[in-house]
């Protein structure tokens, strides 16, 4: 309870102190120091001086010092801001009698001595401690965890009285135990140790490492070492996590495409060659939609994705029911030959991206799709990736609730299932086709779109996916989602995680050749897939 | 096959064909009537005919699509290559006894896989039985847990895309993306003289009409019969006790020792083989030789390989960016309107003709089968 009311009068100490820094008098301490610094033999004392400075209006004194940008005009001390103006140390502008930008010929350049470049730099570092963005302060502190200089034990301490935001706490709490570990007291350096390995300080440790072998005191040394241990088994966890988390985005782009490519291949017997450039058309539809944006409506650009993604299902599956209704309806039970039919579109589809919309271009993700959800210390996970894996998981339930919740989905299956029966029955089976042709290539449209905000939108991006879908397909077995869902997570996963296993730059080659291998050998063990179909077991393959 | 006058009439037409492709082009070439440049690539589309032969075999005539025979090639291609550039070593820029390319890569010494490739005879066996080899495993893995159809073709395909990732790679020793070039000897002649090259053609010619009939004699033979069965009813001939997976494996390991021959052929005369050769895409280019020369018939193979690639190199030349689309748009048309490819196109005309004419006497509608394209593997 004493110990509350401490804090909060200290805090409230705090702040008294701070605003009346910053409202009342920083006019006459800035003058003086901004004219101290402008004289030349007086510059090294003012700037030594300033060294426990932590008032922000100082920032662009010291900045306009450091890049040349100070100027001395008849006594007056004026900043040339980015724009060519001059301002003077409030940031206003300075106008002359018509309002217009005044810009004297005789202003002289305040010289920086090259001596007294890194004060500089420490005032402005020391500012930065207390910046009003948490990323600048952030920034300092990591910066003063890796200098070894004793005086910033206290500047840290000072700054993480203020602070409020928890994650720049914890960087500045690692910056401060890391300058603790040079404490000449083996009890504090201990103790300091033993935090570090509490709160796995990951940047401290190269530092551990380093120090380790000159630590003299056995009780330190021992302390050190476990602390070593255990934040390197940290971030191999960690490390885990994230290749976990990167196999589960492609295991989503991946089910992405291989859903519709699945239930098409059950239904008609035909892969769909194309299905990689239906992945490119939806990249492609988010790139034209953000252009058009950018041009038309550069206020709402940052919406540009709420139009694209509907848009790319409804361009990319429009796409398909053409290629539906136009080539493969003739190929009906010739599945190699649409095979050859939907490559030579795909070919014809690349190309023509290529040379109408040109190569290698990008989708610029929303702003607020920027940065990533910090799941454990060090750990980022992309928002973009998160929205993947959550679209995956949305169109899995969608494509669940069609097949099995609702007419069409009955249909559907009743065509998979037994085609001429179930046509007996009424049901139009090449109007089923066709729809869920569309229905396929407009989930590989989706998937597109959503790729475009984690790589480059270009013509050949379907390559990078479709030969794994087509492993999907293989060992998912025929239009069953559970078999795709399960083939997608253990492809992705698997290509993810034997990426690290194999060490060295062709990992991600090794890791699909022995895929590849894998999938030939499951297909010895269960040579129609994960789940095979109920029907006579000579004709599934055979198809 | 019975020999009647038609009969008589194709025998005299091959004979003058071979006689053309054999003695008298590079006697035209001899006497400075073609040039060496055009024999050269008279030779390439020639070599890569052998590789159409192959393809046609196992998607004609087995009605297996294979999506990867480009690697087949690839390995043919690679072991001649290997013995091409082991023959030219110490000759190179640095002089060193191995390859250029491994002194870039800091190997200082010949890797033990290399070794065979010295001496000719083990190279020119390996371009064939390597490929064959590789085949017969693949298609122990496949073809007997029947593994067909549109499965087998994605399979083969992904193989493709592993192996055009593998020969990318420096540390398999084999020139990485540049691949293996820079030959400069072959036996003891020099590829640079155009008496090797015009050599090498009259080899290459001899091997396709080599490897034309025996694949002519494969598809007259009972063997053949049972071949069509397979595409055609496969099933039935598995209830009828044939051993189907074994048929299938040898005829796809003589095709892949076919892709092999013409990989090792086309190497010698072209000077260079990189991993680009043996993707998807180049795999599927054969496939596209074959469907429009016309499958199932071993002529039309040929037509199709000389035909598209002499194209191939016309168009390229001129409108590069729009050879794709070209390439594409040929798949469409020739998969949609004309099945039967080249060589099936007079019939196809007659048969329009005569529905054409059919229409024009009785306004009754064309009986479905008369449309329906004869050589489709339904199944």
């Amino acid at each position: 309870m004493l110990g509350q009311i401490c804090v909060r009068f200290w805090t409230l100490l705090g702040l008294a102190i701070l605003s009346w820094g910053v409202g009342g008098a920083t006019a006459a301490p800035l003058e003086a120091y901004a004219t101290a610094i402008a004289t030349a033999d007086q510059q090294r004392q003012a700037l030594e001086q300033m060294r426990e400075l932590t008032d922000p209006s100082f920032k662009a004194l010291l900045i306009a010092l450091k890049e040349g940008a100070l100027y001395t005009w008849q006594g007056q001390l004026l900043i040339l801001s980015d724009s060519g103006a001059f301002q003077d140390l409030a940031g206003q502008p300075i106008l002359d009698a018509s309002s217009q930008p005044f810009l004297p010929d005789d202003a002289v350049q305040v010289p920086l001595e090259e001596a007294n470049t890194p004060l500089v730099q420490r005032v402005l570092d020391v500012i930065s401690l207390t910046d009003a963005d948490p990323k600048v302060r952030r920034a300092a502190a990591l910066k003063f965890g890796n200098l070894h200089d004793p005086a910033g034990v206290g500047l840290i301490e000072k700054a993480l009285m203020h602070e409020g935001d928890p994650s720049v706490r914890s960087v500045m709490d690692e910056a401060l135990n890391k300058l603790m570990l040079f404490d000449p007291d083996p009890q504090m350096r201990r103790r300091t140790v033993e935090h570090i390995a509490a709160i796995r300080a990951e940047s401290a440790l190269a530092l551990l490492k380093s120090l380790v072998e000159q630590e003299q005191d056995v009780a330190v040394n021992q302390a050190m070492q476990q602390a070593i241990t255990s934040i390197e088994g940290y971030l191999r966890l960690r490390n885990l996590i994230g290749y976990v988390f990167n196999g589960l985005s492609l295991a989503s782009v991946l089910l992405m495409m291989s859903l519709g490519l699945a239930i098409t291949f059950g239904l008609m017997g035909v892969i769909n060659m194309a299905h990689g450039e239906m992945l490119m058309l939806g990249s492609y539809t988010a790139y034209l939609v953000q252009e058009s944006f950018a041009a038309y409506a550069p206020g709402y650009l940052d919406y540009f994705f709420f139009v694209a993604l509907p848009l790319s299902l409804l361009v990319v599956g429009a796409v398909g029911l053409c290629l539906e209704q136009g080539l493969l309806r003739f190929l009906y039970g010739r599945p190699l030959e649409s095979l050859l039919v939907t490559w030579g579109i795909g070919l014809t589809l690349q190309q023509g991206v290529r040379l109408y919309l040109g190569d290698q271009t990008s989708v610029n993700p929303p702003t607020w799709f920027r940065g990533g959800w910090e799941a454990l210390p060090g750990l980022v996970l992309p928002y973009s990736r998160l929205f993947i894996v959550m679209l995956s998981l949305l169109s899995v339930i969608g494509v669940y609730g069609l097949l099995y919740r609702s007419t069409a989905g009955l249909k559907i299956r009743a065509v998979m299932q037994n085609r001429d029966i179930a046509c007996c029955m009424g049901i139009a089976a090449r109007r089923i086709d066709a729809f869920t042709f569309a229905m396929g290539a407009a989930l590989a449209g989706l998937a597109g779109c959503a790729l475009s905000l984690i790589g480059t939108v270009d013509p050949e991006v379907g390559k990078t996916y479709i030969v794994d879908s087509f492993m999907v397909v293989v060992l998912g077995g025929v239009g069953k989602i559970l078999g795709t869902v399960l083939a997608s997570l253990g492809l992705g996963m698997s290509n993810k995680l034997l990426e690290p296993a194999i060490s060295g730059t062709a990992a991600a080659v090794y890791a699909k050749v022995g895929i590849l291998l894998l999938v030939i050998v499951f297909l010895q063990l269960r040579p129609t897939g994960l789940f095979p179909p109920r029907e006579r077991a000579t004709e599934a393959m055979t198809r | 096959m019975t020999v009647g006058r038609a009969g008589k009439r194709t025998w005299l037409a091959e004979a003058i064909l071979v006689i053309l492709l054999i003695v008298i082009l590079p006697l035209l070439n001899g006497i400075g009537f073609l040039s060496d440049y055009y024999l050269n690539l008279c030779g390439k589309y020639l070599a890569l005919a052998i590789l159409a032969l192959g393809m046609d075999l196992i998607w004609g005539y087995t009605g297996i699509l294979s999506l990867g025979q480009a690697v087949f090639f690839g390995l043919g291609a690679y072991a001649m290559g290997m013995h091409l550039m082991l023959g030219s070593s110490g000759r190179g820029v640095y002089g060193e006894p191995i390859p250029d390319f491994m002194v870039w890569n800091r190997v200082l010494e010949l890797p033990l896989f290399w070794k065979p490739f010295q001496y000719f005879p083990l190279a020119a066996l390996s371009a064939l039985l390597l490929p064959a080899l590789v085949a017969i495993i693949i298609g122990l893995l496949t073809f007997r847990r029947r593994v067909s159809g549109t499965y087998f073709a994605i399979l083969t395909q992904a193989m493709a895309y592993a192996a055009w990732l593998l020969f990318n790679r420096n540390e398999l020793n084999l020139g990485g993306t540049n691949g293996l070039t820079d030959f400069k000897r072959l036996l003891g002649f020099s590829l640079r003289d155009p008496g090797t090259l015009r050599g090498l053609y009259i080899v290459t010619a001899v091997g396709l009409v080599g490897s034309f009939i025996l694949c002519r004699w494969l598809v007259g033979s009972m063997m053949g019969l049972v071949l069509t069965a397979i595409r055609d009813q496969e099933r039935r001939l598995q209830f009828l006790g044939y051993p189907v997976a074994h048929y299938k494996i040898f005829i796809f390991a003589v095709a892949g020792m076919l892709s092999g021959l013409a990989g090792a052929l086309y190497v010698t005369q072209v000077g260079i083989i990189t991993p680009s050769q043996i993707g998807v895409l180049p795999s599927l280019e054969i496939v596209v030789w074959v469907a429009t020369g016309g499958r199932g018939t071993l002529v039309g193979a040929i037509l199709g390989a000389i035909g598209i690639n002499a194209a191939r190199s016309v168009l390229t030349a001129r409108y590069p960016e729009w050879w794709p689309i070209i390439l594409g748009g040929l798949f469409v048309s020739v998969v949609m309107l004309f099945p039967d490819g080249l060589a099936g196109l007079p019939r196809q005309l007659q048969r329009w003709g005569r529905r054409l004419r059919w229409r024009r006497l009785t306004p009754a509608p064309v009986p479905p089968s008369a449309v329906s394209p004869s050589l489709t593997s339904q199944q």
